[in-house]
């Protein structure tokens, strides 16, 4: 295992000083990532200094570095975990044989295509969330924005380094092509629909973070299984730092809805109209976010059946979530997996093979992962003894992809015309007086220790520093 | 018998109300110790070594939650699987705050202290503490070797110094934690009384060394904080204690707030009242460590409405100077003006900036609430007087856990 090298222009563990074509051709691309991040990085941050953690080290202790950094000086930098000694394919038609160190010719293009889109979702949330900063709810959570930004600045790294090393010329072009492309951009937006969508507020900033980031974790889950071991030991280490983005997700849903109810409690009410006139969030905006999260977000699992997933897990580069721990044949040949179609006005499942349906078998491991995050939240209104519940809506609701795509389905899972999904879309998903109330809220809070009035503070704060800690300090 | 020791583990739990069960820790765990349902996440503390891999890795510190427990009855994985929360025990800044006045009426489970701008951890130096080895469901049981009366009897403010034996039962104390009591009996709803916390009054090694004791400071509480009448049940049961009587103790309790090994560490400290207790516990140990090469200084800034209040009072005047430097503030002298501990701070500026200055001095502030913010003011302006940015200073000084405030 190489060591970290923190002393050159770029961290780290791959030997690159060994390597000067490649270390050449990244410091090539490194003024223009610079570029892009001061154009299109979080607005108006080049001068602050943000209590950051820094990975100084893919051991457990390298993530116990916390300082303050200027965002633009963040050491970005290339890791990988540590190889498996021995690491054989897991899964496909190559299982048992030793895991690739270089790109196998007859995937090269497959592969490819996998590392630009996971690529292409890093810089493209940055982008998303860049003018939130200016309307942070407190000091610690404009940090833990300004940590998520970094990290997702880190795992474009993460990919930029694949594309340079194994794939030649075109995966030179496809890394400055993830510079170029640019989220919402009519012209040249980015791959994945959901990177396109707005983050206009906090609220759905933490919807964000906890479901999409969520679909992030599942993809590196699945590309952490794959052959292709640079690949593997390069999501793995990423999967540590998508971990922090949950975090910020879950807990910020949840102070929100911990702020709600104790303003329901105090007020004796659960009439939306009174709680947003006391400036809080009230539960059923928090429902139509989640509901419109929710489902954007299960579209980025791409079509129920697909070829293409097939093929990817045929060909050992992309398993399923936890594939190692799975007890089957990790080939699927004659296996079923079930999907929903649409028949006769109705819902039905329907029996196709499981090598075709590997989406839908990562759709529905992220939907019981989700769920079970919904029901931590539920448990915050539980507490507040509040009969209210929040829930996620059906797989089949406000699909865009898949077989489900054409359908106008409730969030219950009833199949509805087009004229009931026009009447009550707005009591389903976020209307624009949700979006502009919502927006209302949003004012720059930055005491330490003060929080926008819609929040509760958190339970504890980063690296045990206390909540009030001056986690940005502006110069 | 064995040693208490052994007979104790600091158990590696994690918070499953903070957890986001992101697989992160158990991903990083070396041997296997860390397990999950569709729950929660658990540590089994039968495979744990406390090595501590999976803490820097998590992203929300949820990891981070450690109980000291009687080996034998750590909670296994199955029980942690069913939490929704963590047991109670080893909340920062709970010392003592739920020692104030509370009418016996409320049954409402302490506040949460407010967030306060001191450290959350304890000085480098500290010694580890054990705390919730004892719970209402467990709770130790003592015998009272004696309870005296520490304030003047012409005063209407009845402070006792409360001293207990355990025998044969472990209660492992330092300096700085406190105990619970629970009162006997049940409320008007039939409920048993929640324990009151106090806070130790005496050294780690005992009121009487090398006997199984400790000392408690205690106020009796007849008014709450609005001046209204209050009857306050655990404070007056204990307050009413006679030698003999037994009493069940639960805790201990606090791992922040404790006092520095390093016999070169200046100890500044601040406080009202039964805010007492815990300097007075620091200073006696200081004092019986004075043959062991103890140099640092002890600056004890007392406050009270009058000297006939102010337990403690007389043993404090017959502590060598060169031992102790005290500065007492009292605000209700017939004939003088009101003087509070922060207006002798201020008074002592000079000498007390050249103490912030000093890497060596941990801070302590004890006592009611409403002199913190003026205790915080004036030892920014001491700081000024060296030229330090308080600011600065004080973050550094939560940072290094040497700046603890409870006040109630």
């Amino acid at each position: 295992m190489a060591t970290m090298d923190y002393s050159g222009r770029i961290p780290n563990n791959v030997n690159l000083d060994e390597d000067r074509t490649l270390q050449r051709a990244l410091e090539h691309w490194q003024p223009h990532f610079l570029s892009w991040w001061r154009n299109m990085g979080p607005e108006g941050s080049t001068d602050l200094d943000v209590y950051l953690r820094t990975a100084v080290s893919v051991e457990p202790q390298g993530w116990a570095h916390f300082d303050y950094v200027k965002m633009p000086d963040y050491r970005w930098g290339i890791f990988l975990n540590a190889p498996e000694p021995g690491r054989q394919v897991n899964f496909g038609e190559h299982r048992g044989e030793a895991a690739w160190q270089e790109v196998p010719g007859e995937h090269r293009a497959n592969l490819r295509r996998i590392i630009v889109t996971q690529g292409d979702t890093e810089p493209a949330s940055v982008e998303q969330q860049r003018h939130l900063g200016a309307t942070c709810p407190s000091l610690y959570d404009l940090r833990n924005l300004f940590q998520v930004n970094v990290e997702e600045g880190r795992h474009l790294w993460a990919m930029v380094y694949l594309l340079h090393k194994y794939f030649g010329r075109d995966g030179r072009e496809e890394a400055e092509a993830l510079l170029q492309r640019c989220s919402g951009d009519a012209d040249n937006p980015r791959i994945l629909g959901a990177f396109n969508e707005r983050t206009p507020d906090w609220l759905s900033f933490f919807m964000f973070t906890y479901f999409t980031d969520r679909d992030g974790k599942f993809q590196l889950c699945a590309l952490a299984e794959s052959g292709f071991d640079p690949l593997a030991r390069t999501t793995k280490f990423m999967l540590t730092e998508e971990a922090h983005h949950m975090f910020v997700g879950e807990s910020g849903v949840s102070r929100i809805i911990q702020r709600c109810c104790q303003v329901m409690n105090e007020l004796g009410t659960d009439d939306p109209a009174r709680l947003r006139a006391a400036g809080v969030i009230d539960l059923p905006t928090i429902q139509r976010y989640l509901n419109f999260h929710f489902s954007v977000t299960i579209d980025l699992f791409g079509a129920d059946e697909s070829s293409n997933a097939a093929t990817f897990y045929n060909a050992g580069l992309k398993g399923r979530f936890e594939e190692t721990k799975r007890d089957d044949d990790h080939r699927l040949r004659g296996r079923n997996y079930p999907v929903l179609v649409g028949q006769d006005g109705r819902l039905v499942e329907h029996e196709v093979p499981m090598l075709n349906a590997l989406n839908e078998v990562l759709r529905d491991d992220f939907i019981r992962d989700s769920i079970s995050g919904i029901g931590r939240w539920n448990r915050v209104i539980e507490k507040a003894g509040l009969p209210f519940r929040l829930q996620a809506p059906h797989k089949g609701f406000n699909r865009r992809i898949g077989s489900l795509a054409g359908l106008r389905v409730s969030p219950e899972g009833r199949v509805v015309d087009q004229a009931e999904w026009a009447r009550r879309e707005h009591e389903w998903l976020p209307s624009a007086a949700d979006l502009a109330f919502v927006g209302s809220l949003m004012g720059r809070v930055v005491e330490p220790g003060r929080f926008a009035n819609w929040i509760a503070p958190p339970a504890t704060g980063i690296n045990r520093q206390p909540v009030d800690f001056r986690y940005v300090r502006f110069n | 018998m064995d040693s208490s020791e052994t007979r104790l583990l600091r158990q590696h739990l994690i918070d499953p109300e903070i957890c986001i069960r992101c697989n992160t820790c158990e991903e990083t765990c070396p041997i296997g110790a860390i397990s999950h349902d569709s729950r929660n996440y658990v540590v089994d503390p039968a495979i744990c070594k406390s090595c501590l891999a999976c803490v820097p890795p998590c992203p929300t510190g949820a990891i981070d939650n450690w109980r000291t427990v009687l080996r034998a009855q750590a909670w296994p994985v199955a029980e942690q699987l069913g939490w929704d929360t963590l047991p109670a025990g080893e909340t920062v800044g709970l010392m003592i705050a739920t020692q104030q006045a509370q009418p016996a009426d409320d049954d409402a489970p302490p506040e949460p202290p407010a967030l306060v701008p001191g450290a959350t951890r304890a000085p480098a130096s500290a010694a580890q503490p054990c705390v919730n080895l004892y719970s209402p469901r467990n709770p130790a049981t003592a015998t009272v070797m004696g309870n005296y009366r520490l304030t003047d009897a012409t005063s209407d403010s009845d402070v006792r110094h409360v001293v207990l034996d355990f025998g044969a039962t472990p209660f492992p104390v330092l300096e700085g934690q406190s105990v619970g009591i629970l009162p006997p009996g049940v409320d008007e709803h039939g409920r048993p009384h929640h324990a009151r916390q106090f806070s130790l009054a005496s050294p780690r090694d005992g009121e009487r060394p090398g006997y199984n004791n400790f000392a408690l400071t205690v106020r009796r509480v007849t008014v709450d904080h609005a001046g209204q009448p209050a009857y306050g049940v655990c404070s007056n049961y204990v307050c009413d204690l006679k030698k003999g009587d037994t009493v069940q103790v639960i805790g201990p309790f606090g791992s922040s707030f404790l006092m520095p090994d390093d016999p070169r560490a200046n100890l500044l400290m601040v406080c009202t009242g039964t805010g007492s207790a815990p300097m007075r516990a620091m200073t006696e140990r200081r004092r019986r460590r004075r043959g062991d090469g103890a140099s640092g200084r002890l600056v004890l800034f007392f406050g009270a409405r009058s000297p006939e209040e102010l337990p403690y009072f007389g043993p404090l005047q017959k502590l060598p100077k060169v031992f102790i430097e005290i500065h007492f503030a009292f605000s209700r002298l017939a004939g003088e003006p009101r003087r509070y501990v922060q207006d002798v701070i201020r008074e002592q500026a000079a000498g007390i900036g050249a103490l912030l200055e000093d890497p060596q001095t941990c801070i302590y502030v004890c006592g009611v609430r409403g002199m913190e913010a003026g205790v915080l003011e004036a030892l920014a302006l001491a700081a000024r007087t060296r030229g330090l940015d308080w600011e600065v200073l004080q973050a550094r000084l939560r940072q290094e856990g040497r700046l603890h405030l409870e006040t109630w």
